[in-house]
């Protein structure tokens, strides 16, 4: 027989002003089932809460009900002070009288009508409660780092200086991300090569990190403190145990017409490449889309060259399994594609070009060796178009809706950079507005324009148009003027928009974590939990979870760092046990359940049963990971025969609920 | 609203709502004072795809005249894919309810975020106002559950 217990709560005033408390514990009070039914000013008061204890000791309570705020608030309150007194947690219901009752109603008797109707519902879901004990599953000490531009190398090391193994999955061939194609920092112009390279050989050089560069994540599979994830090693068809990084191969490589992605495309590589000279690991890597040898198997030259013998032609991809505590997501932005944008005429001039390309013309080890040249015809450009905006703060599906974040603060870098080497270039920036948040970001933008006289026109190019004497027209409007300008530029710049890398999206979906619509991963709370996903045991780590500068993605990059290090600290965790489970003789084995599961919770396990007429019987059935397992219910609706269900919720629970309401 | 002070028909509505969007939801119209009818009660459920199409049945059975069921908005479920479940079983569920004489204004499927106090208050109210038009349910309501 059931002994439940009913605790009204008066919240001060909040609802006892609007419900007529006495009444409601008077009337719960003659439910079946309930052997003590009390009223108290602040039930989640210390003294409320012993009113609890004792109540639950005194009358030996199998239940209690506690009408009061949203079990949003208090329902642990409420679990603890149950746990103490020597109830299980999980045999404690909450009516929410509160929030769902006494704020929203203005009429007494109508509203402590409803109370009372709340409190039957809870106090019958009660009677069906099972007491309930959290699992708990160990936590596996390492952690993965799923990107390795900055982002991913600072929370590495940050891991790694705690004392736990890291693994940073990088897809190129080498560490270093964005960061290393940039020239310099803003808002103080250094070299971002010299902040970063030290970075990179710290990681390289750690003994707790193992950089897996020109690798993919391809599965994950598991939980919060056990996950198993599948990594595809491409193959490199060079021994990376055995090549010194001594480039002879890249230099004899007769291939040598192939565009060169660490320089943007404005120059050409050879066929055998180490992407630049800090490259980490420094190992050379064959693009087997150039390479004569894997396409026509006459060549072989590198092989020849190579005096440690590491070139393998026939080396193949490599899966890898590896099982992690936690998964750090930094994989990086990219800038938008362009060719939607014909106005801005990229893509018809070799001399418009975008940002992040103009940091490798700038950049001594680009392909003018720092010198600022036209791509088409090395020549010094004597004015140059800055246009900003492109593509960021659209509302046409063409570009995107958000703020880039970085461009004005790069451009406002590049426009001085310019000016201070060539001082005879003019240089134009057109925007729509000028951002400049930041520590010592707008005294770095009024610098551009005061100290070193770069023209700021707010206003919108309207069109790019290359001339057969090799300049480029560009037409644009001063708003604050209100004229029409026509520029005749040597270079046009844009600021290209940024977005997510495009292997972001089916990371999320691998790893069960949400996106917004722009596919940069969403934080499980936008103010109070910015760096872990909502799911658990997964962090975020710089611009994938949005755009951001250096700075603060280091901070992220950290901050994220500490959050997986607090979960690798411990040994192993408590598991949510309102999770499902299936009753064997009811299941056929039909497989809807697995179907609909978000994690992959349901296996399927041979079980034997023994038959009426004493013969065995071996059949086919869900089993559940309570592990893994979330406690969302959508197996409970798919399964035909209602073997499944789910603890804390269950089927007759909320039958029971609905009931009595509709009593 | 006064129960039969003027024998006007208050209907009996169930809502499902899911824990992590439309619960909070629903708790922020309280915390914003935002009124609606007494006529809702509120069942608390992990995911609008807990909701099996038995329960809603049963309601309409034990005499409830409206069922309304809230979710997170498509995209945001907690457990990423369980309002497209619901989605998906509603509208065959609703069709069919339909068919049995349980008229469309009587069942509802609503996204609502834990952002949108204001958005829950009005769906209860406009919803309630629609269920009252239509009076009380006695297709699906079995007689003998009927309170004496
Ligand atoms: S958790 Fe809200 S609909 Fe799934």
């Amino acid at each position: 027989m059931q002994r439940i217990g009913v605790f009204v709560c008066h919240c001060g005033t909040n609802i006892a002003a609007t419900v007529d408390v006495k009444t409601v514990a008077e009337t719960l009070g003659k439910e079946p089932g309930v052997v003590i039914s009390q009223d108290y000013q602040y039930m989640c008061s210390e003294s409320g809460q012993n009113l609890v204890k004792d109540a639950i000791k005194e009358h030996n309570l199998t239940g209690i009900v506690i009408c009061s705020c949203s079990p949003r608030m208090h329902e642990n309150t409420f679990r603890k002070a149950a746990a103490a007194a020597g109830l299980n947690p999980y045999l404690v219901e909450i009516a929410n009288i509160r929030e769902q009752c006494s704020w929203i109603h203005k009429e007494i008797a109508t509203a402590t009508e409803k109370a009372v109707i709340l409190g039957r519902a809870a106090i019958a879901k009660v009677h069906l409660n099972a007491p309930l004990t959290a699992g708990e599953s160990p936590v596996v000490k390492k952690a993965l780092v799923i990107g390795g531009g900055i982002a991913g190398i600072q929370t590495a090391l940050d891991i790694a200086e705690a004392g736990f193994d890291v693994d940073i999955v990088e897809k190129n061939p080498t560490i270093g991300g964005k960061m290393a194609q940039i020239d310099k920092t803003f808002p103080t112009l250094d070299c971002a090569a010299c902040i970063l390279t030290p970075k990179m050989v710290e990681a390289s050089q750690n003994e707790r990190i193992t950089i897996r560069s020109f690798s993919e994540v391809t599965d994950v599979k598991g939980f919060v403190g056990n996950f198993t994830v599948k990594i595809k090693k491409k193959a490199r068809y060079v021994d990376e145990t055995k090549c010194t990084g001594c480039g002879l191969c890249t230099e004899k490589c007769p291939m040598k017409k192939v565009p060169n992605e660490f320089n943007m495309g404005l120059d050409n590589r050879s066929a055998v490449y180490i992407p630049f000279a800090q490259a980490v690991p420094k190992v050379a890597t064959i693009d087997p889309n150039y390479c004569m040898m894997l396409k026509t198997g006459k060549c072989g030259v590198c092989s020849k060259v190579c005096s440690v013998g590491a070139i393998n032609y026939k080396q193949q991809d490599e899966i890898i399994e590896e099982k992690y505590g936690a998964i750090i997501v930094a994989t990086g932005f990219n800038p938008i594609s362009l060719d939607k944008y014909d106005e801005f005429a990229y893509g018809q001039s070799p001399d418009v070009v975008t940002s992040l390309e103009l940091e490798r013309l700038m950049n001594a080890a680009g392909p003018n060796g720092g010198t600022l040249l036209r791509p088409s015809d090395k020549t010094h450009p004597h004015t140059i178009v800055f246009v900003q905006c492109v593509g960021s703060r659209c509302d046409d599906s063409k570009g995107k809706p958000y703020c880039s974040k970085i461009c004005c603060m790069y451009t406002a870098k590049h426009a001085m950079l310019i000016r201070e080497k060539y001082p005879d270039t003019e240089v134009y920036v057109f925007y729509i507005d000028v951002r400049t948040p930041g520590k010592n970001f707008d005294e770095f933008y009024r610098r551009a324009v005061e100290q070193y006289n770069v023209h700021y026109i707010k206003g919108m190019v309207g069109k790019v148009t290359p001339k057969s004497d090799g300049k480029i027209d560009v037409q644009a409007s001063d708003l604050l003027a209100n004229e029409q300008l026509h520029i005749n530029a040597d270079m046009v710049v844009l600021a290209a928009a940024i977005e997510p890398d495009k292997t972001a999206r089916p990371l999320a979906t691998m790893l069960t974590t949400q996106m917004d619509t722009n596919d940069f991963f969403t934080e499980a709370h936008p103010k109070l939990r910015p760096v872990e996903s909502a799911t658990a045991g997964i962090f975020l780590s710089g611009a994938c979870q949005g755009p951001k500068d250096i700075p603060e993605t280091v901070a992220q990059a950290s901050a994220a760092a500490a959050k997986a290090i607090g979960l690798l600290c411990k040994n192993s965790i408590t598991c949510n046990p309102c999770v499902a489970h299936s009753n064997e003789l009811m299941c056929n084995g039909c497989s809807s359940c697995e179907k609909v599961c978000p994690y992959g919770a349901i296996t399927y396990i041979d079980k034997e049963f023994r038959m009426p007429d004493r013969t065995t019987k071996v059949r086919r059935v869900a089993s559940v990971n309570p592990a893994v397992c979330q406690g969302c219910g959508a197996c409970t609706v798919a399964c035909p025969s209602g073997a499944m269900d789910l603890n804390g919720f269950s089927n007759s629970q909320i039958m029971a609920e609905v009931d009595a309401i509709c009593k | 609203m006064q129960v039969n002070d003027n024998k006007e028909f208050q209907p009996l509505i169930v809502a499902f709502c899911c824990n992590w969007c439309s619960y909070a939801g629903a708790d922020l119209s309280g915390t914003n004072r935002l009124n609606y009818p007494t006529n809702v009660k509120i069942i608390r459920v992990p995911c609008s795809c807990r909701v099996n199409p038995m329960f809603i049945l049963r309601a309409f059975q034990k005499g409830a005249d409206g069922v309304i069921l809230c979710g997170c908005h498509p995209g945001d479920c907690h457990y990423t894919s369980g309002n497209y479940f619901t989605r998906r079983r509603m509208t065959l569920l609703f069709s069919m309810l339909d068919f049995l004489g349980i008229e469309r204004d009587r069942t509802r499927v609503e996204w609502v975020s834990a952002a949108e106090g204001a958005k829950f208050a009005a769906t209860m109210n406009e919803f309630t106002e629609a269920v009252k038009k239509l009076g009380p349910n006695r297709r699906l309501e079995d007689l003998r559950c009927r309170k004496q």
